[in-house]
């Protein structure tokens, strides 16, 4: 049989649909996603005192309050932790061997894995935008057009954070170490970026972390995003995100080694 | 409205700025562009910047006396006249040539000052000496000068040009000055440390801010009585910092705008309720505000963090701040006609 355009797209639809129908099927997953940064924003922005107004930086035109300066950071984070997770589930996927079953298709694995990252970005998207939303009553107002101009950047970032979720989840044997993962990756990979503080500030605080923000690929996908949400093109941030994108989409599609699971599945103990 | 609409469409980046320019161009064949210039004294710089509100940036930097404060336009907007405290005069530069054409006898430590509606008699106060001096802008005469509280900061003319208001940072008075005899009729006490004094258009009306005290105070001319008195309350900021400072009234009666110096905001007070409805964070150390001519924008002078920060009217929110001198003190808008590019 001859694999056409349509087999292509029937594929992509088909992965896209069984990702929306876990998302609202998982709905305290959505809660959960939604809750951590909405908790962030309320909570820790209003005990951070900074009500009167971080100094200027790009991209903002004036003065800002805290809540305005890491709404971008808690968009990435829940871009984050959803590609971390959704790609981690494809260990469960291995383990359960749902995974195999996608992987029978007879087109290509790097399409069949680049369908499941933008499936998994695009379903991201929806809880960035409810994010935002509510963002709005802590007069989070970036202007109208920054909504639709930060959507390709969201989409950026939402697959490279999948595609370095994909590439973990290769090294990752079982389901178990997603707390490792946690520990070892998102949250340094938050916390040591511009997502909460200026880089500036984290150079006055440690120079270190300073350079260590600097090598954070997050630091570039969290500034892309807020450059992108106020009309703005940070050129550096994209080009960093785009290739951090394309480096771990490569390394990960062929890092994904289906027998090695299935492997791994054979030796688990019971 | 219409260049409202073009320097909108200039500062996003996604506009295609020649697309802009030749549209801006269109409209300039129906009618005159009117463009705003702001100046702003630059304290410790001893310099004037220059501001252009269609593409908010500075265009120039002017050298003048030392420590300028209060500033203000001549009616006719062709001069304006400098608080040069340090050098203990009142400058006026011709705004066509942008030189200083000559000085006035100001008395000592001039702050702020008022121009009478007359657009001869200016209305200065002497920090230092506690008075208020009144010169003659076109013969350099002292007309007379006033013993008023101790260090006296604020100064207004009233619209109607019946009555020039002294307030003394000290004494916590307001001093009402009849501008025909050029003699003390009456005080006011307010709250501690007032700064300002702005009328309302009709004259009816005075509004006093008090730094310390931290209110402003509503007075009604006629009776000199306060007939309000409005407190400020800022999510998150602590109280010691709301020290209220410059007041701008717009002129259609609807709101007040208050600068509450180092709690970096401006207060926004519907006059109908005398409830404060919003507060704008701006620069630090907000310290006196300008509206443009159409008053659709209101520029505050931050002065610890050296920049102007420029308030949309309709969306009360700041939505540009644009760096200046070290210091920036006062700040006054001046209407011209563009030229045709």
């Amino acid at each position: 049989m001859k694999i056409s355009l349509t087999h292509y797209w029937y594929c992509f639809r088909g992965i896209l649909t069984r990702e929306y129908l876990r998302f609202i099927q998982q709905r305290t997953r959505f809660f959960s996603a939604l809750v951590r940064p909405l908790l962030w924003l309320v909570v820790f922005a209003a005990g951070f005192r900074a009500a009167l107004g971080i100094a200027i930086i790009e991209p903002y035109e004036t003065y800002i309050t805290y809540e305005v300066y890491i709404a971008p950071g808690l968009c990435c984070m829940i871009l984050l932790f959803n590609g971390m997770q959704s790609s981690l589930s494809m260990v469960y996927d291995r383990e359960m061997g749902s995974m195999r079953v996608l992987l029978m298709s007879p087109l290509p694995r790097w399409f069949l894995l680049v369908c499941k990252l933008i499936s998994i970005a695009l379903v991201s998207l929806l809880q960035v935008y409810a994010f935002l939303i509510i963002a709005l009553l802590v007069a989070v107002e970036p202007p109208l057009w920054g909504y639709l101009s930060v959507l390709p950047a969201l989409l950026l970032v939402a697959v490279m954070l999948g595609a370095i979720g994909l590439f973990i989840s290769s090294w990752i044997k079982q389901l178990e170490n997603f707390a490792g993962v946690m520990n070892f990756v998102i949250f340094p990979m938050f916390f040591l970026s511009s997502a909460l503080y200026p880089l500036w500030k984290m150079q006055e605080a440690s120079e270190w972390i300073y350079w260590i923000c600097i090598a954070n690929p997050f630091t570039y996908a969290v500034e892309l995003v807020r450059h992108a949400l106020y009309l703005k093109f940070d050129s550096v941030a994209f080009s960093v995100t785009l290739a951090t994108t394309l480096v771990f989409s490569v390394l990960a599609i062929t890092g994904f080694n289906p027998q090695r699971a299935a492997a791994g599945t054979g030796k688990k103990p019971n | 409205m219409k260049t409202n609409m073009i320097s909108g469409m200039q500062s996003s980046r996604f506009f295609p700025r020649r697309l802009a320019l030749s549209m801006a161009s269109l409209l300039l064949v129906t009618q005159p562009l009117l463009a705003d210039v702001a100046y702003v004294s630059n304290e410790k710089d001893d310099t004037l910047s220059v501001i252009d509100l269609d593409t908010y940036e500075v265009t120039a930097t002017l050298d003048v006396g030392q420590r300028p404060r209060g500033i203000i336009l001549s009616k006719d907007q062709s001069k304006l006249y400098i608080c040069a405290s340090d050098s203990d005069t009142v400058q006026v530069m011709d705004l066509a040539t942008h030189r200083i054409i000559k000085e006035l006898p100001s008395g000592e430590d001039p702050e702020q000052f008022a121009l009478h509606p007359n657009n001869r008699h200016l209305y200065i106060s002497n920090e230092d000496d506690a008075l208020a001096t009144v010169v003659d802008t076109e013969t350099n005469e002292v007309l007379a000068q006033i013993d008023v509280g101790v260090e006296p900061e604020g100064m207004a003319v009233s619209p109607d040009g019946k009555i020039a208001v002294n307030t003394s940072e000290t004494t916590n008075m307001v001093h009402w000055i009849d501008t025909e005899s050029m003699q003390l009729v009456d005080n006011t006490l307010v709250d501690q440390r007032p700064r300002h004094a702005e009328f309302s258009k009709d004259s009816k009306v005075l509004w006093v801010s008090s730094e310390i005290g931290a209110t402003v105070s509503v007075i009604d001319v006629a009776t000199r009585q306060i007939s309000h008195k409005i407190d400020f309350k800022i999510r998150g900021v602590h109280p010691d910092k709301v020290q209220p400072v410059g007041i701008k009234l717009s002129d259609d009666g609807q709101y007040a705008f208050v600068a509450l110096g180092p709690a970096n905001h401006v207060a926004v007070i519907d006059t109908a309720t005398y409830e404060v409805i919003d507060y704008i964070l701006v620069g630090r150390r907000v310290w006196h505000m300008a509206f443009n001519a159409d008053q659709s924008l209101l520029l505050t002078t931050n002065g610890i963090s050296g920049d102007v920060s420029i308030i949309d009217i309709a969306k009360m929110k700041a939505i540009k701040t644009v760096k200046v001198g070290r210091y920036p003190w006062g700040v006054v808008v001046k209407t011209t006609e563009a030229k045709t590019k």
